[in-house]
């Protein structure tokens, strides 16, 4: 990995699914590509805390960049998980409606998705609604059936994006807090806090929430990301209440509603609330919006209860204008700016990273198919997914793949250490990557494992542990 | 001067009032058996604790994921409480060399209060 | 894959495994024990406190000296234990159950038995479960997570901490942290009296000048990168007094709220729970409703000494070796807990044996009084001078006292505490 004198035709700004869709999209061609985030790991922005949801392309309209994005990226997803092996699956969407007068609202998104080209949407009675998901509330009236909807495990999505571009030759450097922009002759000269600098032909502005920010330190456009705060509940996957579908309320003007979501590992997410702010690192949760979650989430799905919480947690939104802002810099020269990708960003983003590819096509970068470019990374075994009998041929060659260290998550210490190798060296990073700690002890047994062996593969020393970089060290003294 | 105290020799609890007099013993109140009023007189005059901690051991570090990096020791009977603090640092200052068996004498008859500590557990 | 057979399989070697196998080796039947960790004792190995075996070995022990008592009584016999190994499924539903059990020294194994033993123990009950709203950074520990790293990692996870729960492994923390040159700001609890043991708030807080705030609800944890602070609410007359909330600067959060058993693997095969202890329904063999399938110890309902999870867990050997030789109970009643009684483990008596129970109240109180019903008529009472929820009681109950049961054709034996 270069330490930060390189030249590159390429530095983009911000390792969130945005970002990591950029970069590997241009990792096609014979590029030099960087991809620098201000923070200790890939994916610990915007992108690590959503609904995961790979939306259906009916609740927004076609006028709308976003939703033209939405529709081209949520097809590519199918294609990028055979490629790139995270976890996805199309479960399928409804939206339920509980009174007389959403049904009139469901009418009006099934036209828009119908309009929009959605395959297989459809208008669903009640019966037709609790035959596809049982567990919802029994007093609904019908809704909307969206089969292409689908849920996606958002950082794991990232972290094979960054792998898959990484194989392909991009260079990644975290801990890279971009403060300065210099432009002298057709080059950008990109200064981090710690010093280093990176020289670029051209640079993307994908700084999620600091976006604005990024776009004042090129001298490019003028505006202010808002931050609008959603908070959740993970519940336990032993839950009886978990659905088979994603389940959506009708959504209102402000945003998609409060949403029962199956999560692709098993768990159940119940969210987000939306309440805007000012304060762009306030992730805190909140007691008045987490009791709103379960009271809304319950009419939707009655079974939920608080005692399969097994934790909670909060995003925030960066929102600019109702729709995507992804352009040339019109100040700044050789600048794409993307910014405002809230919702549904994460479904938009590999269309999103067509679309920065051709803006830069059409402002000069020259796009060289590769020779060698491999679009496919190694599928990495999950102890969790397999037969004993796998698991036992995998320890043949490893028997770390037969020494369990998160026993909730089944999670090897095999998959760990690879999660280490792989550059994951904070706690968070490697729950990321491979669960451990995710689930109902939330880290109670396997902790001080997952400290011993980030340790004894990176060789730091036990201050140096942190949760996600920074000052978040996880311990204060050895005896 | 009178003192609130509760008695921890049993489940019970009781809420003892211990007063001072003048010949410098103790009168307790409060307590419903005799062995309230031995506790206040110790608690009050002579106060003991019992002492575990973990010891270095010689060489131990992080690289084995199932490495024991600490011996449990403890003493064999209660300390003085008011020393407890510089008995401790004597414990946190010794490095103690495997193998160890449980009971081996870490430290004997600690600045001649009688008290030894000892390993809690055998290390090989 | 290696595959071995046994007449019984113990999962979990803590006390109440070790217990079990120690019995069933006694009987004369063959039995494994399957441990995760390298080691044996379970979670004993990290209580280095003393205030263990007062019952079982006379004297005031600590964790690791009883862990290291009861495995010698295991040197001799022919118990064979896998350590470093995790029994990651099992299939009980056939009169021969298969365990599949991962470990780096065999890859996979397959163990076979006619008989399992649930030792699986607890976990402890953690910052979501509790659901406390705020930030998310690190120093958030659970208590027995924070007293593994200090006393066998010899790692300190913070300088200044606050508690939260005063249950005794939060009072033992409390001093252990003190102890190791961490400065323990508070001790918070929910409820009004505290959970533990009013020795350990003598040796444990009042030693240090740690303050305990009774009725006070953590309401928020600050901090952006490491813990700055937690926010306290008091309650008065079951109310959130919002205005006199305030902040304690620290910079760890260590929880104490509670433990709860460990059945995931149980649930997958087929066992029923008892909701109010999360543990197994259990006869009064201590068999789950899955023939052929015991628990014992933390895992059947969690108990605060080893000492009587020793006592079950042997009792519950014993009867597997009773069951392995098709000896059954010919009559049993079914248990109820009646006012004030929280739960009662077992869920059954045998009418023609000798029964022990162990049951919780809801209740603080001195000078109660336990009272037993067959059939709603008074058997037997036993004067208790204290009891609270965080402390077990015991009952004996013998083919004497249940006599008046034998007639009926579903007999009821009701225990309540008044
Ligand atoms: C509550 C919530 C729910 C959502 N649900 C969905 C959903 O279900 N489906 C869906 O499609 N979308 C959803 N979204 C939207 C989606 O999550 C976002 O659109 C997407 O993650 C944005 O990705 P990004 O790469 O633009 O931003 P980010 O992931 O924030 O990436 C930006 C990166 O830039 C870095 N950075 C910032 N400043 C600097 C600097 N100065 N120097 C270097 N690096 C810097 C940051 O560290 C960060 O890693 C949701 C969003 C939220 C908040
Ligand atoms: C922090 C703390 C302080 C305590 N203080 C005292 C005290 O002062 N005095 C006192 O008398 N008692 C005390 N107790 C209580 C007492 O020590 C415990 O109740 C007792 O040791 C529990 O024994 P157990 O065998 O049921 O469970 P554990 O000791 O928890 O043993 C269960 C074992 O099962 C293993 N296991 C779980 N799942 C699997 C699987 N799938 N495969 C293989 N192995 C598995 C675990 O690794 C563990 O080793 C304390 C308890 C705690 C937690
Ligand atoms: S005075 Fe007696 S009854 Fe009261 S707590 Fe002390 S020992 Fe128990």
């Amino acid at each position: 990995m270069k330490t930060g004198s390189g030249r590159y035709d390429v530095c983009i700004v911000g390792a969130g699914v945005c970002g990591a869709n950029i970069a590997r999209r241009l990792s096609a061609y014979d590029l030099d590509v960087v991809l620098v985030d201000k923070e200790s790991d890939v994916s610990f922005g915007v992108s690590k805390a959503n609904s995961g949801i790979v939306h259906g392309g009916f609740h927004h309209n076609k006028k709308h960049l976003k939703a033209r994005l939405e529709l081209q990226g949520a097809m590519m997803f199918d294609r990028l998980k055979q490629e790139l092996d995270f976890p996805f699956r199309r479960c399928g969407i409804v939206v339920a409606a509980m009174h007389e007068d959403e049904m009139r609202a469901i009418e009006q998104l099934y036209m828009q998705g119908v309009d929009n080209g959605v395959i297989g949407i459809e208008m669903c009675s009640r019966e037709r609604m609790l035959e596809l998901e049982p567990k919802i509330n029994p007093d609904t009236l019908g809704g909307l059936w969206v089969p292409g909807g689908g849920i996606v495990e958002p950082y794991r999505f990232v972290f094979s994006l960054v792998e898959s571009a990484k194989k392909n030759g991009v260079e990644i450097l975290t801990d890279f807090e971009l403060c300065a922009a210099l432009r002298a002759g057709d080059e950008w000269t990109l200064r981090a806090k710690d010093g280093r600098t990176v020289k670029a032909r051209y640079a993307v502005n994908a700084a999620g929430l600091f976006a604005d920010e990024v776009s004042a330190i090129f001298g490019a456009e003028e505006f202010t990301i808002k931050p609008r705060k959603g908070e959740y509940y993970l519940l336990d996957r032993m839950t009886k209440a978990r659905p088979d579908r994603v389940v959506f309320p009708v959504p209102t003007n402000i945003s998609k509603g409060m949403l029962v979501i199956p999560t692709v590992e098993g768990t159940v997410l119940i969210g987000p609330t939306a309440e805007a702010l000012d304060d762009k690192t306030d992730l805190a949760t909140t007691r008045e919006q987490l009791e709103k979650i379960l009271s809304s989430a319950r009419t939707m799905i009655p079974s939920i209860s608080e005692y399969d919480v097994i934790t909670s947690f909060a995003g925030l939104r960066p929102t600019l204008d109702e729709d995507f802002y992804i352009a040339m810099s019109q100040k700044a020269p050789d600048l794409v700016q993307v910014a405002g990708i809230q919702s549904p960003g994460l479904t938009a983003s590999p269309a999103i990273g067509e679309y920065v590819k051709d803006l830069l096509k059409k402002a000069g970068l020259r796009l060289r198919e590769k020779v060698d470019y491999d679009p496919f990374v190694g599928k990495r075994p999950h102890v969790k997914d397999l037969s004993p009998y796998e698991v036992d041929e995998l320890a043949a060659a490893d028997p770390a793949y037969a020494n369990m260290v998160c026993r909730c998550e089944k999670v090897s210490e095999a998959e760990i250490v690879a999660a280490v190798r792989a550059g994951h060296t904070t706690l968070d990073g490697v729950k990321y990557f491979t669960r451990a700690q995710m689930g109902r002890c939330q880290g109670g047994f396997c902790t001080y494992k997952i400290i011993k062996i980030i340790m004894r593969e990176t060789g730091l020393s036990w201050q140096d542990i942190s949760k996600n970089g920074g000052e978040s060290r996880m311990l204060k003294d050895a005896l | 001067m009178s003192q609130e105290l509760v008695c921890i020799t049993c489940p019970m609890g009781c809420r003892l009032t211990v007063d001072t007099l003048t010949d410098g013993s103790l009168e307790v109140s409060g307590n419903r058996c005799a062995r309230g009023i031995k506790y206040a007189n110790e608690e009050l005059l002579a106060p003991k604790r019992m002492v575990s901690a973990t010891a270095r051991i010689a060489g131990a570090g992080h690289e084995a994921l199932d490495a024991i990096a600490r011996l449990p020791v403890r003493t064999t009977v209660a300390y003085p409480k008011e020393g407890v603090l510089e008995l401790l640092a004597a414990i946190y200052a010794l490095n103690v060399a495997l193998p160890v068996k449980r009971g081996d004498v870490l430290i004997k008859d600690y600045k001649g209060s009688g008290v030894d500590v000892i390993a809690a557990r055998t290390l090989s | 894959m290696k595959e071995l057979n046994f007449d019984a399989v113990v999962i979990g070697g803590g006390a109440a495994g070790m217990a079990a196998a120690i019995e069933l080796d006694t009987a004369g039947f063959s039995c494994a024990i399957v441990e995760r960790e390298e080691g044996l004792g379970g979670i004993l190995g990290q209580c280095i406190h003393n205030g263990f075996g007062l019952i079982e070995f006379n004297e005031e022990l600590t964790g690791p000296e009883f862990a290291e008592r009861m495995e010698e009584r295991l040197t001799g016999s022919k118990i064979a234990s896998f350590t470093g190994t995790t029994v990651m499924e099992m299939d009980a539903r056939a009169e021969i159950k298969t365990l599949y059990c991962y470990t780096a020294k065999y890859g996979v194994l397959r163990l076979n038995a006619r008989a399992i033993v649930l030792a699986m123990g607890c976990r402890e009950r953690n910052r979501g479960n509790i659901r406390i709203p705020g930030d998310r950074p690190a120093g958030v520990y659970t208590a027995g997570l924070a007293q593994r790293l200090v006393n066998i990692e010899g790692l300190v996870p913070g300088k200044n901490a606050v508690i939260i729960g005063s249950g005794d492994i939060g009072l033992i923390m409390a001093r252990r942290m003190s102890w190791v040159g961490c400065k323990v700001h508070a001790v918070v609890e929910i409820l009004p009296y505290p959970s533990g043991l009013t020795r350990n708030i003598v040796q444990c807080l009042h030693d240090f000048g740690i303050p305990l705030y009774l009725s006070h609800l953590t309401t928020r944890i600050i901090g952006k990168d490491r813990v700055e602070g937690v926010e306290v609410t008091p309650i008065e007359n079951g109310a959130m007094m919002h205005e006199k909330a305030f902040v304690i600067p620290c910079d760890t959060v260590l929880l104490s709220v509670g433990l709860v058993p460990e059945n995931e693997l149980s649930k997958t095969a087929g066992v029923e729970l008892n909701p109010m202890t999360n543990g197994p329904v259990v006869d009064s063999m201590l068999m789950t409703n899955v023939p052929g399938v015991f628990a014992c110890g933390n895992v059947l309902h969690v108990h605060d000494l080893v000492d009587y999870v020793a006592e079950e867990a042997r009792r519950a050997g014993q009867n597997v070796a009773r069951w392995l030789k098709g000896d059954k109970p010919s009559r049993e009643a079914r248990l109820k807990a009646g006012s004030n009684v929280r739960y009662l483990a077992p869920s059954r008596v045998d009418l023609d044996r000798d029964n022990k129970l162990y049951l919780r109240t809801l209740i603080v109180k001195n000078g109660a009084m336990l009272e037993v019903k067959v059939n709603n008529r008074v058997v037997k009472t036993q004067k208790k001078s204290h009891i609270q929820p965080s402390e077990m009681i015991t009952v004996e109950l013998g083919p004497k006292d249940l006599e008046s049961a034998a007639g009926s054709p579903d007999p009821v034996v009701e225990v309540s505490i008044n």
